[in-house]
């Protein structure tokens, strides 16, 4: 004890603990990352892997042809990516302009009481589950939207998306009006988070010039935002046309060309969702496996398209913290 | 003809310093603008609330008629008849395996990036795009690839392929945000450490994660509760159960769940059934809530106490 001997043993020992204890933590912490890294490639090498039998079958071709005859062994899944394309843009359209309408509305026009109440409120929307929104859609939208149709035939009906009214509201219409929910509170929040980082010296500086404040929006907010607002969008866009189980519920599983949207039709996501689990034939397996890789291969380029569109603003934080919710 | 500057009797002065300040001519119509659009956008924010409320209180009156002790307590029996009480512990069980599986991973991915690897550096952004790459995944193609790797391999489906493709749309959610919040944890606490000559990885596990933790907390709850109603990923490796018993064993075969039951009862055409899928919608709804606004409250906990 005291010996400068023992002195430099106890150093030796505690650096040696401290030594194993900090390889110990990068080693799990490395682990870890690598787990992530390994997922992502792992899916990808699987999707390709379990769908090569009906690449090797149909090859591009797959994209190009509208046939989906399972008791033939034709697939292929034109008319699927029209029905996804034009569902997931239908929510777009209307989710686009009314989210950012009520980002605007949380990030400059509420008042901080109001706004502490109807921000979350608008957030929660997004944690119901897809499930009970495309039960709720079976059951209680579609029915309603059937007595809406014939209104809109008669207004719209000179465009042809706004074809003759259906007895039934299982259609595309009511897949539009479900994913448009389901997008609605991600482009507001995102919106929202983007209209907070425009400076408040711009903004101020622009009123002093005697700027109303929709001139202030429409002159200084909007502008210096527009990439930010596209990149939401887009991301936005992603998850509607990835969206499977609220889609596959209400949009009625068929594929037909019906250019009317009161017609049913059918979503990539929502055909592997409603035939994966009667897939009979390993043709079949693979068929679905192929467009389950085309709507990996749409996930990865919205992802990296909103990151490039999106420039200085970080997009995914906000699109990670919106659907979190 | 009057000369510039001069008035003539009958006309009015260009400025009147006397008269009250209101907007006239073009102001008076660049305000009505403002006012129509701030007036807009007002509408826009009540008509999302309005949806909120149309569906959280059309589901809750639905739902509400079925609810009883005896619903949430007993297995279900018939097709119609019974509780839900099997499919409240399958759920529970699978999401609390799936958390088992994500949260350390998370976490630990998390640390990795605010610790050892700068935002900077090649590392952390190639990790970072992973985590947003995994995250624009759709859930369903989560679901094939789980499909693939565990029910192909053992032949059967089963609890734990779910709690599997679970983990995976959990892992970004966690791990982006045990980021954020380590990032929040004070630079000066890592530096008195340092000066300290504490070992970083005490300083990682005394100092830095209690005080992320919660965050951290936060971040696994919304996680937990997105994926309580995830339905997709579970149809595609979990959808062979036996509805009438409990079961736990998720290795072992099929576990119900409350997403399940709702889906399957969408098949079906019996009122009795859809009644009992309103309650187990709602009760779901409910624990989805409810887990939001815990994580808000303990967010706003944790900012008051940081003096934010």
């Amino acid at each position: 004890m005291g010996s400068p001997l023992a002195f430099a043993g106890a150093r030796g020992g505690a650096r040696a603990t401290r030594q194993l204890g900090d390889r110990l933590l990068f080693g799990l912490c490395a682990l870890a990352a690598l787990i992530v890294v390994a997922t992502l490639g792992y899916l990808a090498y699987q999707m390709i892997d379990s769908a090569s039998p009906a690449i090797s079958r149909f090859g591009l071709g797959f994209l190009t042809h509208s046939t989906w005859a399972p008791e033939f062994g034709k697939f292929g899944v034109l008319d699927l990516i029209y029905g996804t394309v034009v569902s997931s843009l239908f929510a777009l359209v209307i989710a686009g302009p009314l989210g950012i309408a009520i980002a605007l509305y949380l990030s400059m026009i509420a008042s901080p009481k109001v706004r502490a109440v109807i921000g979350p409120l608008v957030e929660m929307l997004a944690a119901i589950p897809s499930i009970i929104l495309g039960f709720w859609g079976v059951l209680v939208l579609a029915p309603f939207l059937v007595h809406l149709e014939p209104g809109l035939h008669s207004v719209l009906g000179f465009i042809p998306l706004f074809g003759a009214p259906q007895p039934i509201g299982i259609s595309m219409f009511a897949a539009g009006i479900v994913l448009t929910i389901m997008i609605l509170p991600i482009v507001s929040a995102l919106c929202r988070d983007l209209f907070l980082t425009v400076p408040e010296d711009l903004k101020d500086g622009a009123a002093a010039l005697g700027a109303t404040r929709w001139e202030v929006i429409r002159g200084v907010v909007l502008p210096s935002t527009v990439s930010g607002i596209s990149a939401a969008m887009v991301l936005a866009l992603g998850r509607a046309l990835g969206e499977a189980i609220a889609v596959s519920l209400v949009i009625g599983d068929v594929t037909a060309k019906h250019i009317s949207i009161f017609q049913p039709s059918e979503t990539l996501a929502g055909r592997i969702a409603n035939q994966f689990p009667g897939a009979n034939t390993s043709l079949f397996v693979a068929a679905l496996f192929y467009a389950g890789l085309v709507l990996l291969v749409i996930g990865l380029i919205t992802s990296l398209a909103a990151r490039a569109i999106a420039g200085r603003f970080d997009v995914q934080r906000s699109y990670a913290r919106a659907v979190a919710q | 003809m009057s000369s510039v500057g001069e008035l003539t009797a009958d006309e009015t002065p260009l400025f009147d310093p006397m008269a009250p300040l209101t907007a006239t001519g073009n102001l008076r119509r660049r305000m009505a603008v403002s006012r129509v659009s701030e007036s807009g956008s007002t509408v826009c924010a009540l008509a999302a609330v309005a949806v909120l409320l149309i569906l959280v209180i059309g589901i809750a009156i639905r739902g509400a008629s079925v609810l009883s002790i005896g619903f949430i307590t007993q297995n279900q029996s018939g097709l119609t008849g019974g509780g839900i009480a099997n499919y409240l512990l399958g759920t529970f069980v699978i999401v609390v395996f799936g958390a088992v599986i994500a949260v350390p991973i998370g976490v630990l991915t998390g640390l990795y990036m605010t610790e050892f690897a700068g935002p900077r550096s090649l590392t952390g952004r190639t990790l970072k795009l992973v985590l947003d790459l995994l995250q624009g995944v759709p859930t369903i193609v989560v679901g094939l690839f789980v499909y693939g790797l565990i029910v192909l391999a053992e032949h059967k489906e089963t609890g734990f392929a779910a709690s599997v493709a679970l983990a995976i749309v959990m892992l970004p959610l966690v791990a982006r945000a045990s980021q954020e919040v380590l990032l929040l944890v004070p630079g000066s606490l890592r530096e008195a450490a340092d000066a300290l000559g504490v070992a970083r990885w005490r300083t990682v596990v005394g100092v830095i994660l209690p005080n992320a933790a919660g965050g951290i907390v936060t971040g696994v709850i919304l996680a937990t509760a997105r994926a309580a109603g995830e339905t997709a990923p579970v149809l595609l490796v979990n959808s062979l159960f036996d509805p009438y018993s409990t079961q736990l064993n998720i290795f072992g075969h099929g576990v119900p769940t409350v997403p399940m039951l709702i889906l399957n009862t969408t098949d079906l055409a019996l009122p009795d059934a859809f009644n009992r899928a309103w309650g187990a919608a709602f009760v779901l709804l409910v624990l989805i809530l409810f887990a939001n606004i815990l994580a808000r409250v303990i967010v706003a906990r944790s900012r008051r106490r940081m003096g934010l």
